[in-house]
């Protein structure tokens, strides 16, 4: 099986697939129909062929496993390498996760020019996953960065009604970041003469160079994250976003930024890294106080979910920073967690959207009457993000706040403080949206979930109760990794400590 | 025999002027009346010329008394002027049929500002220098105001006429200069006496001369602050034109440019670098910020351009040969990105009328998908976002300037580059985010289509094999500076 190149067909089968939905003719029926098919298609292949990774990854090896490896630019020593570590796995594995899923949810919600909405998923489904996959820098930022062409068209043509702002405000802050990191990315390729990511996390680059590349890194991941105070794009693009552009948004694209730092900052940049950490940590403490405050008088419910997200993903950064086993491994499954009950939430709303066509928190009330399967699997999802035990979301917050524990009491004390605020948000949403009394007039003919809406459901469901109940699959793959991680974050420091005592 | 074989290395320039003379003779005797089979036959007199450029032997070679050189680098830019000629000469046929300006000289003139351009690329003496840019300029005077009964294609002449005559001036007094201080006028002369003096201060004659020089050429690329005539000159040329305009004078003109700065002025870069960085950094400033408020595609394209003269300058303030490298990956990287997008600018025709309002293209997406795809390749490709093509001329241009330490110019240059992707962006919202507006006329001809694809697929297939263009670029680089 070792030369058969899995990463490279995961990654570019959806591509295969848009051309495909590209030559598709006829009248516009026959296209939608076949176009929705082939997406759907297309989509479940590519996670069946994605498992293959689930089952011959190797839990034992923190090497990069799946490995390919093409020379690509001769003259620069740049190539087309892929591979997947316990970091990068999972993260692919919930990319071809999510898709099929936003094709289904797509599936009436989409009306108009739905061939070319099919061609942009399968797109960026393409570029998601090389994005995980790539070992080469060079390769990683055109993955990184193409990813906004086809977010910034399924924002800004299926979008709502003020899609154009959102859609510019999320390329443009995006695009900004980025070109500072490719900058760094530029710097470090002159230094260290090769843009091989694996030779890289092995090179040492010099103590005075370091600092300014990891902000330029972090200016470009921050905004990704995203961290407050670069968050404001985020609430814009997800409320105009459809529904299956913010799973994806919250679910994948979110997580780019996290792997970002884990993969980069960290690693390559050590010392630096240890330097930045109080940064680090005031921002996502900020964030996570800040936003679930901020979420508490949305009256929008994307918006609600969006300013919850931002207060998950500063969780993520501080478990990230804090360099010990526990906090990286639980910002790992934090994302997974957050990426599957995110996801899961926004898809809760865009139910909803479908029939009312409204997002405002007052329109609702007592839905629970109408739609008890409905009430189930919002409250299963809003409980996981609440981060109640036997929920996902409940293993990642608590190995972030041991991790952080160990190295900064006041950090997890206030972190902590966030999760109150969050569950009070959350269920308060619950509260305003399920129960009560079914006063509005609309909602009395309101129709309860449809089987393809189960569907969609029901395997985000199991995999979000999965993750609470029996996590171990899951650390499994990503525990080695992660102490390699940790163990040469460690060493690093040690030899630029023992450097700054030689010079003395 | 001896003589002949001095010769040779200007053969490829010998046929084409040879071939324009023809051209010439036949229209005149023949007519208007030729003027499609005349464009065909100069567009296989321009290849005929390129094979023949790939014929002859490569390595360094000079003529006419080492007035005249040809290299690596020198062939790569012939063939890159070969092929916006070639192009322009293409896209011309329909549409000046359609205008109504369908005349053999058009063809010709293309040929002999081509021939100029040749002469450019390959001058090794500032003489020589001078008469292939006046060859050029005044050929493009006459094609700029083509359209001679309207009064802006007029205006466009004249304007560009009146100040290209004030750069040529302004060049030909910084030659003059540069000639009293230093007692020669052959590049390879004017290296020598730099490297001989060691770092030492050059006279301030000799700087003034070398500034006045860099005007005239920074006019001729169109940077900031001699850019004046380039937005009106844009809108008021015929389309053909302005493609014409966009690629071939600005890829030679910059060829130029690097010969003469990295060549006998290499080692006074301490004097020049600042000059660069400051009318770099003045460009792409003023190309993004403009282009913004900009409401005709033309006058947009023409903004656009500055900015993109703008980052092909910031290899040059590198001055190395990365440098020279990442220019030449963007020219030709450039040359197909505004060829495709000026094929897109051609079709936009109503009932039978050009129109030029941006939105104009309100929902081309729904009227003309295929149009619209490839017109946001272009101008996604334009801001530089992966993973077509634009972005690499940007990874190479930046590349360049990261080594050789210009951090603060680099960094400006990537803001600039988020704020251009603004006005792009703004083409892909009209087209794809808003309502349609009438329809086009369906009337592309096929050989505007066939460019249109070709550029479009050379644009977003790029990415598979890069080393094509990159490695030409490098070997070409590697000839201009070590000789």
């Amino acid at each position: 099986m070792s030369d058969f190149p899995i990463l490279s067909i995961v990654t570019f089968l959806p591509l295969v697939g848009a051309l495909a939905i590209l030559i598709i003719r006829g009248d516009e029926e026959v296209v939608t129909r076949n176009a929705k098919a082939t997406a759907l298609w297309t989509t479940l292949i590519t996670f069946c062929l994605s498992l293959m990774l689930w089952t011959g990854f190797d839990r034992t090896s923190a090497a990069f496993q799946f490995v390919e490896k093409h020379s690509w630019i001769e003259s620069f020593g740049i190539n087309y390498h892929m591979g997947v570590d316990g970091i990068s796995v999972l993260f692919v594995l919930l990319s071809t996760f999510l898709t099929p899923i936003c094709v289904l949810a797509s599936w009436d919600a989409i009306k108009v020019r739905v061939k070319e909405y099919m061609i942009a998923f399968l797109i960026l489904e393409t570029l998601m996953v090389g994005m995980f996959c790539a070992l080469d820098f060079v390769l990683f930022y055109i993955f990184f960065e193409g990813v906004l062409i086809p977010m910034f068209l399924i924002i800004g043509v299926w979008g709502g009604r003020r899609r154009v702002y959102a859609a510019f405000k999320f390329f443009l802050y995006t695009l900004t970041g980025s070109v500072l990191m490719l900058l760094a990315i530029l710097a470090i390729y002159l230094q260290a003469e090769t843009s091989d990511i694996p030779s890289l996390l092995n090179f040492v680059l010099p103590a005075n160079i370091q600092n300014w590349l990891w902000l330029a890194f972090f200016a470009s991941f921050a905004v990704k994250v995203p961290m407050w105070p670069v968050h404001t794009w985020l609430p814009d693009a997800h409320v105009e976003a459809p529904t299956a552009g913010s799973v994806i948004l919250a679910g994948v694209l979110l997580k780019m930024g996290a792997y970002g730092f884990l993969r980069f900052s960290v690693p390559m940049l050590p010392i630096a890294s240890e330097f930045f950490t109080p940064l680090i940590f005031s921002l996502s403490i900020i964030a996570v106080i800040y936003t679930s405050l901020v979420a508490l008088v949305q009256l929008d419910m994307k918006k609600l979910i969006a300013y919850s997200s931002v207060a998950h993903m500063g969780f993520v950064t501080l478990g990230i920073f804090s360099l010990n086993q526990q906090g990286v491994s639980g910002a790992i499954y934090q994302m997974l967690s957050h990426g599957i009950v995110s996801a899961a939430l926004f898809l809760c709303v865009g139910v909803i959207y479908d029939r009312i066509h409204t997002r405002e928190i007052a329109r609702y009330g007592g839905l629970a009457e109408r739609m008890p399967v409905y009430a189930v699997f919002f409250m299963v999802f809003m409980l996981a993000s609440v981060g109640l035990p036997g929920t996902g979301g409940f293993i990642g917050e608590i190995l972030v706040l041991v991790g952080l524990f160990q190295v900064s009491t006041w950090a997890a004390t206030l972190a902590a403080t966030g999760l109150v605020l969050g569950a009070a948000y959350m269920l308060w949403l619950y509260r305003r949206v399920i129960f009560g009394n079914l006063t509005k007039g609309d909602l009395k003919a309101i129709k309860d979930m449809s089987y393809r809406e189960v569907a969609v459901f029901t395997p985000l469901l199991v995999l979000t109760i999965w993750m609470g109940v029996y996590p171990m699959p899951f650390l499994e793959i990503i525990e080695v990794s992660v102490a390699n991680l940790v163990e040469q974050h460690k060493t690093a420091m040690l030899a630029a400590k023992t450097i700054t005592l030689a010079g003395q | 025999m001896l003589s002949m074989s001095l010769l040779l290395p200007a053969l490829p320039e010998i046929v084409l002027a040879c071939s324009c003379m023809a051209l010439l003779m036949v229209g005149v005797f023949r007519g208007n009346n030729v003027t499609r089979s005349l464009s065909w036959v100069a567009v296989f007199s321009l290849l005929l010329v390129g094979f023949i450029l790939s014929s002859i032997q490569t390595g360094r070679m000079t003529a006419f008394g080492g007035q005249f050189v040809v290299d690596d680098f020198a062939h790569f830019m012939k063939w890159l002027v070969i092929i916006g000629a070639s192009l322009a000469i293409i896209m011309s046929i329909n549409f000046n049929e359609q205008e109504g300006i369908a005349r053999f000289e058009y063809p010709v003139l293309i040929l002999f500002a081509a021939l100029g351009m040749f002469m450019m690329v390959s001058a090794n003496d500032l003489i020589s220098l001078y008469i292939g840019l006046e060859l050029q300029s005044l050929a493009l005077y006459v094609v700029a105001a083509f359209r001679r009964d309207s009064l802006k294609s007029s205006e466009a002449g004249l304007k560009y006429f009146v100040l290209g005559a004030l750069s040529s001036g302004m060049l030909l007094y910084g030659c003059s200069l540069i000639y009293g201080f230093s007692g020669t006028t052959s590049f390879e002369g004017l290296a020598t006496l730099f490297k001989g003096l060691g770092g030492a201060e050059p006279g301030v004659g000799l700087v003034v001369g070398l500034v006045f020089l860099i005007a005239g050429l920074a006019f001729k690329v169109s940077a900031v602050p001699f850019h004046m005539w380039t937005p009106d000159v844009y809108e008021g040329a015929p389309t053909p034109v302005t493609a014409f305009f966009a690629v071939a004078p600005k890829v030679a003109a910059i060829a130029l440019f690097m010969r003469v700065l990295m060549g006998p002025f290499g080692s006074l870069i301490a004097e020049w670098q600042q000059v660069i960085v400051l009318i770099s950094i003045a460009s792409m400033v003023l190309g993004a910020l403009a282009a913004i408020r900009q409401d005709n595609i033309k006058r947009l394209l023409a903004y656009s351009s500055i900015g993109h003269v703008g980052y092909a300058l910031i290899g040059l303030a590198a001055g190395t040969e990365a440098g020279v490298r990442g220019i030449l990956v963007y020219m030709t990287i450039y040359l197909a990105m505004n060829v495709g997008t000026f094929c897109c600018v051609l079709a936009m025709r109503r009932t039978g009328r050009m129109v030029e309002g941006i939105t104009d293209l309100a929902g081309l997406a729904r009227n003309q998908p295929m149009l619209a795809l490839a017109m946001a390749i272009f101008m996604f490709s334009m801001a530089g976002i992966p993973p077509l093509a634009g972005f690499f001329g940007k990874l190479y241009i930046f590349l360049a300037a990261v080594e050789a330490g210009l951090y603060t110019l680099a960094i400006i240059g990537v803001l600039a580059s988020v704020v251009g992707a603004y006005y792009y962006l703004r083409i892909i919202k009209i087209m794809y985010f808003e309502d349609p507006a009438e329809i086009f006329d369906r009337t592309i001809p096929r050989e505007v289509k066939i460019i249109l694809v070709g550029t479009a697929l050379f644009v977003t297939f790029f990415i598979i094999r890069p080393g094509v263009v990159v490695e030409g670029a490098a070997s070409a680089a590697r000839m201009l500076l070590t000789g």
